[in-house]
This record gives C-alpha cells, structure tokens and sequence, in this order.
C-alpha cells in the first residue's frame, strides 16, 4: 500500500548557486537509501506544528521559573550561581516571602514541567529527524546557518535536560560546575529558540490553520502532500498509529512522568515518586522528612552541637551570646512553612522557635536590612547566607529550634536553623551559630 | 533587498537573528573557554545530539522495525508498554542503576540503592495492563 511519490519540489539555490547544485549532485553513497527508508505517513508538518506548539506553550514556564530560581538566590549578595554573568543579567528583585509556597511553587514547575516534557520533545525531534539526514543539507547561507542554530537549540534542550536529570538525581556524571553549565546551556537554548520560533511560526500557523487530523482514527490515516521542508516522507508505508495515536503515546508519557514526579514536592503523596531520591522518607516520625545535607556531610559533629554551643548575635557594637535554654525562654512562635529545594523537592513541616526580628531587637537592631548568617559547617557553599530586610522581618521568618513538636534533629540542623517563608532551602542555613544584623 | 534574499536565501531579518543567535553564543563560548571544565561542556553538549540522533533513534527506530514482523494487531500493544519503559529507564536512570555517589547519600542522608525492582515493577504492570486490552480486545472482536 505504498503511495506513489510526491513530485519533487522545484529546489532553489541561492548564491553561489553553483556550490550548492554541486552539492546536490554529488550524493554521498546511502543519502538516497535513507531517503526511501522514512516510513511513518503520519510525519508531516501537522504533527510537528501540534507538537510544536504544545512546546512553545510550556518551555516558556520552564525558562522563566529557572530564571526565577536563579533571581530567588540573592544575586544583590553575590550568592545566585554562577556568580558573575556579566551581561547575561536579567533585572533582579529582592525575592518576597509571600506566597510562602512561592519558591515551592517555581522550583517545583520547572524541574516537574522540566521532566514531563522529556517525551514531548522526544516526539518532536522523532516527526523532524528526517531533515537530519536530508541531502543536500543546505541550497543557501541561509540554509547553512539555520541548521547550525538548529545543532544550538538540539544541543540545548537536550543538554538541559540532560544535566538537570543529573543534577536531581544527585549523579554528577560530568564532572563540571552544573550551575555555570545550566545557565549558560539555558541561555544558548533560550536565543535559538526564539529564532528557531521566529522563523517557523508562519508555518505553524499555517498548519494548524489547515485541515486537522485530530479525529483521524487509523483506517483514515494517510500523509500529507509533500511539503517544502521535506518532512512528509516520500514512500510511506502504510499507518500502524494515527496521529492523535502518537500524540495521546506522547501525552501518555508526559502523564507516566508527571505520576511518578510530582510526589517529590507533594508530602501525601511522596511515595508515588517511586524511582526518585526524594521519593523516600528518611525514616519514620515527626524528623523523618526528607534532609539536603546530612550533618556528617557537614562536618558538624555532636560534641560541637552539645551544651557548649552558643549563638552570637550581633549589630554593629553590640553583641549577645545565647545558649539554647536561654533561646528556648524567648518567646516562641510556631509556622507551618514549607522548606523547598532546587532540585524540585519539597516538604511542608511546622516550625518553633524565635523570630529573627527579635534576635534583632535583641541587639537593637530595630530594621536590619540584612542578616548575615553563619552556620558551624565549614566550607560548601551555603555554610553562610544572606537575608534581605523582608526576610527578616517577615512574622513567621524563625530561628527554628523544634518541628513538629520535637527538637531539631542533627540532619535537620539541631540545635537551630533558618526558616523563613518562601526561601530557597539552601538559605534556611542549618547549624547556625551566628547571625550578623545590618543597617 | 531583494539582492540580498536571492543571494543569501531568506529575508534580512532572518539574517539579522541568526547573527544575533550565534553572536550570543559565541560571547557564552569564550567566557566558558577559560573554564578548566569547558571541554567537558561542550562534549555533553555536541554528545548529547549525536547520543540522541545518531544512538538513540537509530536503535528504537530498529527496534521497532523489528516489531514489523509481530503484525499490525500485536504491535502497538508492544511499542506503547516498550516506549513507556523504556521513557523510564531515560530519565531515571541513576535511580534505576542505583548512580549517585557520595553526593547521593551526603546530600540525602540515604544510601543509594538501585531502583531496578521498582522499574522492571513499573515496566511488568505496563506489558501487563497493555496485554489485558489486547485479550480484551480479540474478545470482543469474537463476540461480534
């Protein structure tokens, strides 16, 4: 049941029009094997354009909440990675701490929405991969340099997602910074996606402006015309899948990704994330809630956790050095705030302990617009952070000393961590042992 | 203008992005060149394309044409349970192989232990659901 071939499109060279007919003469032995071997009827620009659309409508949130991730770091105390980013620099905002589910929130669509398109992308570069072996690669300098922003925005996506799979699944196979990787990768992808988009609307728009086949059911399937960008194979066999078939198999891929993700960042359903780390509990009871870095990974050990430990609050001369008995008689405030992290994760636990504004007052230090907290790990990179004046004072921002009803646990910074609405989990410094109030 | 059309081949803002696109790109590639890593970023990003289009798609498009020979009404029962497994194990795949280091477990407080159970599980409920639909299917197609 092989239809006949389509009638060639009349190819056009652009200069130097000679090269180019060269090249299109000289076919390399196997170009026009791979040619006839296409098969799929349902490869063509209809199915590429519903694709293309779905991603052009979802990659978008993917980009702006990694942006956003990177804003909610604190670039204005040099604390976002990378560091410096020269140009590359998006405006900045003092990230808020309403919602309290904000950080939660982004983080969480962009490493979820970040694996449930996985197949999504998979299907678009499957209706495309076509052109990939198409000869003659190019008739143009226009043709030339598209494809080479092509190689950009292949490269892009797939080594974004690629990295940041790694990066959640704590397997640092590549042996780079992932945060200076990840930025500039989302970068590279981001500008070859809006010419990759500028380009290719127009047919987009076409497409799906023409005839649908959304209703198609198998028995009905055949290709489309030829098309230029050569995407309608040229001897199609016969359907052995609709369109709406494929697109329901990538749809139902997207939704086997999204059951077995979400529960990484929805508490009642943690364990449905089956084949992640954050699928698990460290164990049972009311610290058993998932930990980013143990205390042995820290370096904090018990004999430096004990009676002996002390807070050192500070604003400008004045000091106060405070054990935790002393911390335990100030009055105590409870908050039910979830604790989010980069890689997607997060949990919703109840809080005790002091609040930040009045270890500030403690010192006189009325509206800081900055605390510098330090805590007992040394090295790493989030042993210290900065708070913004916000997050100081917002009424549930705590020095935590008990959750859930219980003291701290060691792993999760006994005897005292940061606990503020709506920040990066890596910020919430566990083990602290000094706070530092300015302005 | 038109000069310009003809002889490059497309319209001057076409030109003008692409420019843009590559002038971006090139300012990241020197700024990353003096990283002692910048190797290794740029073969997973070149790696990753020919690990897509020259690996990964070859060998499910071979597979598949394997699956030819099964016939038209035992196919799709076989390519969707395969494919969704097969999603699977791509994306989870440190989990699956039990991956992850010492980051894993300093980062967790959980040694990492393979997933692979839980993968061939998932993978087995998969096969099974689509090889139900397909008894039920040929039942009913007896029935009429």
């Amino acid at each position: 049941m092989t239809t006949d071939a389509p009638p060639p499109v009349e190819p056009a060279y652009a200069a130097p029009a000679r090269l180019w007919r060269a090249l299109d003469r000289h076919r390399p032995p196997g170009v026009d094997a791979v040619d006839r071997a296409w098969r799929s009827p349902v490869r063509g620009p209809w199915l590429t354009s519903v694709l293309g659309a779905v991603l052009l409508a979802t990659l978008p949130l993917v980009i702006v909440t990694g942006l956003l991730d990177w804003i909610a770091y604190g670039p204005r105390f040099d604390q976002a990675f990378p560091r410096d980013v020269g140009w590359l620099h998006p405006p900045v905002f003092d990230w808020p701490t309403r919602p309290a589910w904000l950080f939660r929130v982004t983080q969480g669509l962009h490493v979820t929405l970040g694996i449930v398109l996985v197949p999504v992308v998979l299907a678009k570069l499957w209706s495309v991969v076509p052109k990939l072996f198409a000869w003659p690669p190019a008739r143009s300098v226009a043709q030339v340099l598209e494809r080479l922003s092509l190689l950009l925005l292949v490269g892009g996506i797939l080594f974004q997602s690629a990295t940041g799979l790694l990066n959640v699944q704590y397997t640092y196979l590549f042996g780079f910074d992932f945060y200076t990787a990840h930025w500039y990768g989302a970068w590279i992808f981001t500008v070859a996606l809006v010419v990759h988009v500028a380009v290719k609307l127009p047919r987009l728009v076409t497409a799906l402006r023409g005839p649908g086949f959304a209703r198609t059911p198998l028995a009905r399937t055949r290709p489309e015309p030829a098309d230029p960008d050569g995407l309608v194979a040229r001897r199609p066999g016969p359907a052995t899948m609709s369109r709406r078939g494929v697109l329901a198999l990538a749809g139902g891929g997207a939704l086997l990704l999204a059951a077995l993700t979400v529960g990484q960042g929805v508490d009642a359903l943690r364990g449905t994330a089956l084949l992640l780390p954050r699928g698990r509990r460290i164990g049972d009871g009311p610290t058993g809630f998932p930990v980013n870095r143990t205390a042995a990974a820290a370096g904090v050990t018990p004999d430096r956790t004990g009676s002996g430990w002390r807070l050192t609050v500070r604003a400008g001369d004045r000091t106060e050095t405070l054990d935790r008995d002393r911390l335990l008689a100030l009055p105590q405030h409870t908050a039910t705030l979830p604790i989010a992290c980069v890689e997607g994760w997060s949990t919703s636990q109840t809080w005790t302990g002091v609040r930040l504004r009045d270890l500030a007052a403690l010192v006189g230090a009325a509206e800081p617009a900055t605390a510098r907290v330090r805590s007992l790990e040394r090295g790493g990179l989030f042993s210290r952070a900065t708070l913004h004046g916000g997050q100081v004072s917002d009424p549930d921002a705590l020095l935590a000393l008990r959750v859930n009803g219980v003291d701290l646990s060691p792993d999760h910074g006994f005897p005292a961590r940061i606990i503020v609405p709506a920040l990066p989990g890596v910020h919430c410094t566990k083990w602290v042992e000094g706070i530092e109030f300015d302005g | 203008m038109a000069e310009l059309r003809r002889a490059y081949g497309a319209a001057w803002w076409h030109l003008a992005l692409l420019v843009g696109c590559f002038a971006v790109t090139g300012w990241i590639a020197l700024r990353l060149a003096g990283e002692p890593t910048a190797g290794r970023m740029l073969l997973w990003f070149v790696g990753a394309v020919v690990a897509h289009d020259l690996v990964l798609f070859p060998a499910y498009a071979t597979l598949d044409r394997l699956l030819r020979r099964a016939g038209p009404a035992v196919r799709n029962h076989v390519r969707v349970p395969a494919l969704g497994s097969g999603l699977l194990l791509l994306v989870y795949l440190p989990g699956v192989l039990g991956l992850g280091d010492g980051t894993y477990s300093a980062a967790t407080g959980l040694t990492p232990e393979p997933l692979l159970r839980r993968w061939l599980a998932v993978s087995a409920v998969l096969f099974a659901a689509s090889a139900l639909l397909y008894a039920v299917r040929r039942l009913r197609h007896r029935g009429r």
